[in-house]
């Protein structure tokens, strides 16, 4: 066995693994998701799958905020970019992406006025400090970003700013679970709750996984650790034929989430009757809008945006990479056509994407898997 | 964008909705709001995503973070460079 990174505590890892092949029925196979995009980088990064039973497996889910916006949503956030007096910020993880016709910097390199942010409250510094521009913020992210967004457009409510607006991209992960359980071609027996998103949302929003659908969720940490420990907890449950919401990452994720957060995300925004995700298609109550009450901190009202829908690259495998149909690297592009420097799917843009993850950090596992199948 | 990143509040600001933390030797001001009624004091630690603070923390917790986040690598160097040109009020 050969690891890609060694970790501290990796004893401890070998004495988990160990608990889990134990915990393995003979015969049986066992496939868990892990939604979230932080996880999918440690398990890379540390070469988790090698400690684990070949029994067990890991699926991928659509847990990356940057990879499930679809093209045509970024080609009208370009158009907002490029209209006169505009300053459009994003994150950095946004500038990048492709959209049909090119990413932020392509649009930035031909004039476009488009600025990095880390901060919801940086771009509205920026509005402050230029009072004859239109400011945009390019709000993405589940609900981990969400708040920050809405504390900042209340902000410029109570400071009476008249130059801010949000353009909202923001995504909920509840109703991409659903969507993922309700499709035919998937077989999980449970999963890896995302950590921050549930240091938000809680774990009560996770029962009807448990309840509905038969399948334990356990919330865990983002160290490799965190993890295994996390897996080992569903196997204990199905083996005791549970299925329950449990929590792991209870250092960081209180039961009942942060309710202030959720309050302010209720105050700003509401659910918007369907919303498209990269791969997934239309998801209905699966996004956030600004409220009509905050209207004029909406982008989407103040500029005439042209609702852009593009389909994504044929030769792009993004969709089924992210409801983890298939592994990156059996996607065809993977690698060759698509890398990190020259992405296609934004899948290998952001670093917790599952193909740019796995392009950094799996290389030795996935020779192993090559000369396996070789074999 | 996604990364929790620990800090140590290290002083109260003049708006009750801000404080000073220290991010990997990085002072910059965070919105702590979200955290109104966890009665957030100097010498605690916070996860703050992009400029709030989303949770309170153990100092342990905290060094669990920054040894996952050092790990990351490039992303986490992005996400301080772009906290040190953060410029919150």
């Amino acid at each position: 066995m050969r690891f890609v990174d060694e970790f501290r505590d990796a004893e401890k890892a070998q004495a988990l693994s160990g608990q889990i092949a134990a915990l393995c029925e003979p015969g049986r196979h066992y496939s868990f998701m892990e939604v979230c995009g932080g996880h999918t980088h440690t398990i890379y990064k540390h070469g988790l799958e090698d400690y684990l039973p070949e029994s067990v497996s890991l699926v991928h889910g659509p847990g990356c905020p940057v990879c499930v916006i679809p093209m045509g949503r970024l080609d009208d956030a370009i158009y907002i970019a490029e209209q006169p007096d505009v300053i459009m910020t994003s994150f950095g993880d946004m500038m990048r992406v492709p959209g049909g016709k090119g990413s932020f910097f392509d649009s930035k390199a031909k004039g476009a006025d488009i600025r990095m942010v880390y901060s919801p409250l940086d771009s509205l510094k920026i509005a402050r400090d230029n009072p004859d521009k239109k400011v945009v913020f390019m709000a993405i992210g589940f609900e981990t970003t969400a708040p920050s967004t809405a504390m900042t457009v209340l902000r410029a409510a109570a400071d009476g700013l008249e130059n801010f607006s949000i353009f909202c991209n923001h995504v909920t992960i509840i109703p991409a679970i659903k969507a993922i359980l309700d499709s035919p071609d998937m077989r999980l027996d449970g999963f890896l709750g995302p950590g921050h998103v549930s240091t938000v949302i809680g774990c009560k929003p996770y029962e009807f996984i448990a309840r509905d659908h038969n399948k334990p969720l356990v919330c865990a940490g983002f160290e490799p650790l965190d993890i295994l420990a996390s897996i080992y907890q569903l196997m204990i449950q199905l083996r005791d034929g549970r299925c329950e919401v449990e929590n792991q990452y209870t250092r960081v994720v209180p039961w009942d989430g942060n309710l202030k957060a959720l309050q302010v995300i209720n105050e700003v925004m509401e659910l918007r009757p369907y919303f498209e995700w990269r791969g997934l298609g239309f998801i209905s109550h699966s996004a956030l809008k600004v409220r009509p009450e905050y209207a004029k901190f909406d982008a989407e009202e103040i500029f005439k945006i042209p609702g852009i829908r593009v389909a994504d690259p044929k030769a792009c495998q993004c969709g089924e990479v992210l409801k983890g149909v298939i592994k990156p690297w059996e996607c065809k592009v993977f690698g060759t056509a698509c890398t990190p420097e020259t992405p296609i799917g934004t899948c290998m843009v952001s670093p917790e994407g599952a193909c740019a993850a796995y392009y950094n950090f799996g290389r030795f596992t996935r020779e192993r898997v090559k000369e396996a199948t070789r074999a | 964008m996604c990364l929790g990143i620990p800090g140590e509040v290290i002083e109260l600001l003049d708006r009750q909705d801000l404080a000073k933390v220290n991010v990997s030797g990085v002072r910059r001001a965070i919105n702590i709001g979200l955290l109104e009624n966890e009665n957030v004091q100097p010498g605690d630690w916070i996860l703050i995503h992009v400029g709030f603070a989303l949770s309170k923390i153990d100092e342990d917790e905290a060094a669990a973070a920054l040894a996952f986040l050092e790990g990351v690598g490039q992303a986490y160097t992005d996400e301080l460079d772009a906290l040190a040109e953060s410029n919150i009020e």
